[in-house]
């Protein structure tokens, strides 16, 4: 990026019309993926000096253990509706779960989920650190999720979204395919790094549980509607050039007993459209690079 | 500004937590849990009595619900007591009618300034456990060892002395511990406490008190007064939760509890009352639903864990 310039110059502008036409593979329009984030957070975390771990002193115990029930309850609950209704998981995982609560890591892997790296814990922040203690982190991710789960890690999402102006370089440079850091775009888009390629695939703040149930206060229900609104209006558009739709979940909020029964609902409608993807976050950047060795014999997308 | 190495050392990066207040534990695959009556749901309702002074204090932290305005606050003051007047006693009835037991969560102070309330809790069968002193009665990591143990025995002892009953659960303020909260609870011969909520079964502590969790989320002050629902929207909730609950009890042979906080000046408006009534008398009819004190829940639990 742009360090220090009004214009961080993170990609192109690339307006929404008259786009190239993307087929997802079977002639689907909307490349849907579920990323359920496997955090783990610390109850007595150092402090970061731009941004505080906590509200309360610790330990903050509603904070600590209302996070705590994923880990207890709610992420089996989340990806047993997810696999029910056939969508894998592309994991936002804090690594340091490999070491915490590997039982967890264990069963997104025995479901044949994909893992990327949300840091080392969601209590510590990227805010200020130095190229080498950045360059470590993404190491330290690298190691521990391949270690844990024989994967190599292809994405990143900053621990809890917080970047420095180097994040995006440092992780084209270490090989990293997509970041889920930026929300400009509907498709996957190129990001402009120094080198090596990055894209940005869509994640989505809006439609994340987080923002659903904590932001907007939505009821379980009305998070289900809003989920299949959005998937309507991607899938539609998608016959111009393919969309993509992301549901970003947090087990302690989707899995809470009055939500995941509208929630597998939302997922068999999607699930059961013909128009729908069920596709991993490494599935659709490769999908998308591809896009370029197999042009799509359909006329320039319009809309 | 930089940050120091030492921000990258993870000095608890271990299996298991990161602290050694309880262990972890997968609900999905622990030995199954079994209530009387075979029941696969547990209701546990939990009324919160609170007594906010209209002279807020801020040390440790200001309660949920406490004043807000300039002093003399009337408006937040007589809105709080209103539950404490009038809402609660539409609660009782609609238990009554129900014919569930719940426990009721009381502030020392509740229990000495009004006590035809609790002559009515009480003989309605309900539990009392303790709620710290008063809406002041705060607790975190800030206030010293000797102020929280003094601010615990003084709930205790005034509570009991009020209602001659000698409580065994506790809820702090806003579900608000500090680092020795445990320890201290469990030094005053309570049996169990409410406030962590990352479980849907109770579980002990590492020095041997039971936590029974009542969750945040499916509480009436954050559906109703935090997410601004309509109270048919929470009874819709708690409807989904109860189903969702009984259906994975019977797939996995091992029960659940539903928590269910209420607190009087938010669901005992006379425009949402008929809900919460609706509700119970109709999860009360469910043959999978055991409603039951916390105090019942806690027992029944330990027996067989």
């Amino acid at each position: 990026m742009n360090e220090n310039a009004p214009d961080p110059a993170l990609y192109d502008y690339h307006p929404y019309k008259d786009r190239q036409k993307i087929v997802w593979p079977g002639g689907k329009t909307c490349a849907v993926w579920v990323a359920p984030n496997l955090e783990y957070y610390e109850i007595d975390p150092p402090t970061n000096p731009h941004r505080k771990p906590w509200a309360r002193p610790h330990p903050d115990v509603v904070g600590y253990s209302y996070r705590d029930h994923s880990n207890r309850v709610s992420h089996w609950r989340m990806a047993d509706v997810m696999e029910q209704h056939g969508f894998p998981g592309s994991v936002s995982l804090s690594v340091a779960l490999c070491q915490h609560h590997p039982e967890v890591v264990a069963d997104g892997a025995a479901r044949g989920w994909e893992f990327f790296s949300h840091g080392i814990y969601n209590t510590r922040y990227s805010y200020g650190m130095d190229v080498a203690q950045e360059r470590a982190i993404i190491e330290d991710s690298i190691r521990t999720v391949r270690e844990a789960t024989g994967q190599t890690i292809r994405g990143w999402l900053a621990p809890a979204l917080t970047h420095t102006p180097r994040t995006l370089d440092l992780l084209a440079e270490y090989g990293l395919d997509y970041t889920c850091d930026l929300y400009h775009d509907d498709q996957l888009q190129e990001v402009k790094v120094t080198s090596g390629k990055l894209a940005s695939i869509p994640y989505s703040l809006e439609v994340n549980d987080h923002y659903g149930f904590n932001v907007y206060g939505m009821s379980g229900r009305e998070y289900a509607d809003c989920l299949i609104r959005q998937f309507e209006r991607l899938a539609s558009e998608g016959e111009y050039s393919g969309t993509v739709m992301c549901i970003p979940l947090h087990g302690y909020l989707i899995g809470q007993p009055h939500r995941i029964g509208p929630f597998a609902e939302a997922l068999r409608h999607i699930a059961a459209d013909p128009r729908c993807w069920q596709a991993k976050a490494g599935e659709i950047v490769d999908a998308w690079r591809d896009r370029a060795n197999n042009p799509s014999p359909h006329v320039e997308g319009k809309r | 500004m930089s940050l120091p190495d030492s921000y990258l050392d993870y000095s608890r990066r271990r299996k298991g937590y990161d602290h050694d207040l309880y262990r972890w534990s997968n609900i999905h695959t622990r030995e199954p849990v079994r209530w009387p009556g075979d029941a696969s749901v547990a209701v546990f309702v939990c009324v919160s009595l609170e007594w906010f002074p209209i002279l807020p204090v801020d040390e440790p932290f200001r309660a949920p619900g406490h004043m807000v305005t300039p002093y003399p606050d009337y408006r937040h003051y007589t809105a709080r007591d209103y539950g404490n007047r009038v809402g609660v006693f539409r609660m009782l009835e609609a238990f009554a009618r129900a014919g569930v037991t719940v426990s009721f969560a009381v502030n020392a102070l509740v229990a000495e300034r009004y006590p035809e309330l609790i002559d009515t809790v009480k003989a309605g069968g309900h539990e009392i456990i303790a709620h710290s002193t008063d809406m002041n009665g705060t607790i975190d990591s800030s206030l010293s060892e000797s102020d929280e143990r003094a601010l615990v025995g003084d709930a205790l002892n005034r509570l009991e002395a009020a209602t001659g009953v000698k409580p065994e659960g506790w809820l702090s303020v806003a579900r608000s511990q500090s680092w020795r909260t445990a320890d201290l609870l469990k030094e005053h011969g309570l049996a169990y406490c409410c406030d962590w909520v990352n479980d849907e079964l109770p579980w002990r502590f590492a020095n041997g008190l039971i936590n029974l969790p009542l969750s945040v989320d499916l509480s009436d002050r954050q559906i109703v007064a935090v997410q601004q629902h309509s109270a048919e929207a929470w009874a819709q909730m708690m409807r989904d939760a109860f189903d969702w609950l009984a259906a994975e009890s019977v797939a996995q042979s091992s029960a659940r509890v539903l928590p269910m906080q209420l607190t009087p000046y938010i669901m005992g408006q006379p425009f949402r009352i008929d809900a919460l009534q609706t509700l119970l008398v109709e999860l009360a009819a469910r043959k999978e639903a055991w409603f039951a004190s916390g105090n019942a829940i806690v027992k029944s639990w330990a027996a067989q864990s």
